[in-house]
């Protein structure tokens, strides 16, 4: 196969994704009430940044050939720890940032240390971690709300548009993309995480950095699920300690990775197509509305969507030549 | 290898003494912990009565973790008992409604919606091979939609038929139903695994799908049946909540996810299937229903429930659920 032919076949899921998403985006925008107007896009594109984060988020980890069921609980543990600390100074305000984001930091190594030396399956144990994360974030707001002295600065700003036109949470997310995402894909961990979720055991022969890659794909999982917690803050000016919320977003997140073409059984894929799957999954998901229907049905349009994202990313029916494969 | 060594099969755990594991062991171990412990708080935690009411309530997620285990035996799991244990509970509930012959068929028609839901779940894992982790949490999402659409984002107005309250709240000769649906549960699910050519190929498939399917074992079948048996069980224990309620509640079954699956695990079935006996899982189920208890007693707060029960069940993970050093 010649180096162009390999580009477009690993680059498959994620172009399939792109093309979902425009087409129905351009469905949602030319039914819209209010046109195709820079409102309009800033208000999709501050949903989908919320949804790619976390998607981002789960893609280190399903990268490794884990899967990540507690994305949704730190996202809701820092969007409860930002209503708090974000308030007073700007340079208070960058501490709660920071405070959020090495809480986030701690989830993920908490995962990755249980996971690495625990030698535990990594769906039981962020499921127990994900009630204990939960727990935390509970006793942070029993209750909705936020400090009264919320500072909306800097929500205003990242929620906002530059000149008026661009969204600038979109730009956050490119920027983001481009700071951490294309160094760690260049980086020896970056190709370690993809080696070890085609195959540990010749990653290790190969001498690659095993275990420091499995620590890294978690540690940022727990860091991009924070800032997906963080950015819920920006958006609503407030935190809440919703379990169907966090269920929803790991749920959402899960989704989003398969439609973006990144393989569950690990190694195959990229954060820029799950970025994709994201946007599509919630261009497909805010379709509901423009063709006004009745909003009860939301759960059930999401939930078949997304089974059948599922269905057919993850069938391996369809991947084998022999039968016995399957059982192997 | 030597010949001789091939000659003379393993033995089979065939003793009483072989079969008590040093998993069980620790959890009736953590039992007796936790009952001292609840007895330094209050003298009557080890009366009759207190600990008839601990197997009534605990008696709901036993007969739950014994769909969940059979399911984990076979190296899969189950995250769409949240919304089929809601969706069996508000089925029956709704049936009621429909009259006199409605509430004859209230509870077999709980049970066999949480089977269908059962069915696709063992659909896509044995015969489309999506993993099951992904298959039953995407299932979960729809059978919570389903919900949804049809109560309206409310409570159901509906109410339990008089049977389903008196299987899950009446008593015969002092005992609480409850506990007898569970024993019978336990009984059959006993002699399921260990009698029948159905459990000895959940246990083949547990340990080595590929060799279970070269021996002849209809593998699929038999993954989907356990599925269908899960999301069965599930629901049973949705109508068993609903008749102790009174009434079907929306998420009614996001509590049992996290429990169903401890008691499993810690009761020491193996997360990878293949290895774990009913004993256990009982143990797991009591363990769980105690901690519930004490952590109520001591007053603490639902958050506080949240953190201890992660804590616990990741310590006794770490203790003894780890997997084989690899390499």
């Amino acid at each position: 196969m010649n180096t162009l032919a390999y580009r477009l076949a690993e680059q498959r899921g994620m172009l399939l994704a792109l093309a979902i998403f425009i087409a129905m985006f351009a469905l949602y925008a030319a039914n819209h009430p209010a046109g195709f107007t820079p409102n309009v896009v800033q208000t999709a594109a501050n949903k989908g940044v919320l949804l790619a984060l976390v998607a981002m988020a789960q893609t280190f980890v399903v990268l490794t050939a884990g899967i990540d069921l507690s994305v949704g609980m730190i996202f809701i543990l820092a969007n409860c720890l930002a209503s708090y600390l974000l308030v007073g100074t700007p340079l208070t305000v960058a501490f709660g940032v920071g405070g959020v984001l090495l809480t986030g930091l701690a989830c993920g190594a908490l995962n990755g240390l249980l996971v690495i030396y625990g030698r535990l399956q990594p769906i039981v144990i962020t499921i127990a971690t994900g009630a204990v994360f939960f727990g935390i974030a509970l006793w942070i707001r029993p209750y909705p709300g936020s400090a009264p002295d919320f500072s909306a600065d800097l929500a205003d700003a990242l929620t906002g548009k530059v000149f008026g036109v661009f969204p600038a949470s979109l730009l956050f997310l490119i920027v983001l993309v481009l700071l951490v995402w294309v160094p760690f894909r260049r980086s020896v961990i970056g190709r370690a995480v993809y080696a070890v979720g085609s195959s540990e055991p010749a990653a290790y022969m190969s001498g690659l950095p095993v275990q420091r890659a499995k620590f890294t794909a978690y540690v940022l999982s727990g860091l991009f699920a924070a800032m997906g917690g963080l950015f819920m803050t920006f958006f609503t000016y407030s935190g809440e300690a919703s379990l169907a919320n966090g269920n929803t977003y790991t749920l959402s997140s899960i989704a989003a990775v398969v439609l973006g073409g990144v393989s569950l059984f690990g190694g195959r894929g990229s954060a820029i197509g799950a970025i994709f799957g994201a946007l599509a999954f919630r261009a497909i998901g805010d379709l509901l509305f423009v063709f006004d229907f009745d909003p009860l049905w939301q759960p059930l349009f999401q939930g078949v969507v997304l089974l059948l994202a599922v269905s057919l990313g993850a069938a391996r029916l369809f991947q084998v030549r022999n039968r016995l494969d399957l059982f192997t | 290898m030597t010949t001789d060594k091939l000659d003379t099969p393993p033995a089979l755990p065939n003793s009483w003494t072989s079969r008590i594991d040093l998993p069980v062991a620790t959890a009736f171990g953590c039992i007796l912990l936790l009952l001292l412990i609840g007895s330094l708080y209050s003298p009557n935690f080890l009366s009759p009565e207190y600990l008839l009411q601990q197997l009534k309530v605990g008696a709901f997620l036993g007969v739950i973790a014994t769909g969940m285990m059979l399911v984990i035996l076979l190296g899969q799991i189950d995250l769409s008992v949240p919304w089929t244990v809601t969706l069996g509970a508000m089925m029956a509930s709704a049936a009621t409604a429909y009259g006199p012959m409605g509430e004859v068929f209230a509870i077999p028609f709980g049970v066999l919606c949480g089977v269908l839901v059962g069915l696709v779940n063992g659909f896509g894992t044995a015969y489309l091979r999506i993993p099951s982790m992904i298959m039953t949490l995407a299932v979960n999402a729809v059978a919570q939609g389903l919900m949804v659409a049809y109560t309206g984002g409310f409570a159901p107005v509906d109410s339990a038929s008089p049977a389903m309250r008196y299987l899950a709240a009446g008593t015969i000769l002092g005992i609480p139903n409850a506990v007898i649906v569970w024993a019978l549960t336990g009984a059959v699910a006993v002699f399921l695994l260990g009698r029948t050519t159905f459990g000895r190929a959940v246990y083949g498939i547990g340990n080595k799908e590929a060799a279970a399917y070269l021996s002849g074992v209809p593998t699929q079948r038999v993954v989907m049946v356990a599925f269908a048996v899960c999301g069965g069980l599930a629901a049973f224990g949705g109508v068993l909540l609903a008749g102790y309620a009174g009434k079907a509640a929306q998420s009614m079954g996001d509590a049992y996810l996290l429990p169903a699956i401890a008691a499993v695990v810690l009761g020491g079935t193996s997360i990878l299937g293949g290895r774990g006996s009913y004993l256990g899982t009982t143990a797991g189920v009591i363990l769980i229903t105690l901690l519930q208890s004490i952590l109520s007693v001591m007053q603490i707060a639902e958050f506080g429930r949240q953190i201890i029960y992660g804590g616990v069940i990741i310590t006794m993970l770490l203790l003894y659920g780890r997997e084989k050093s690899g390499r």
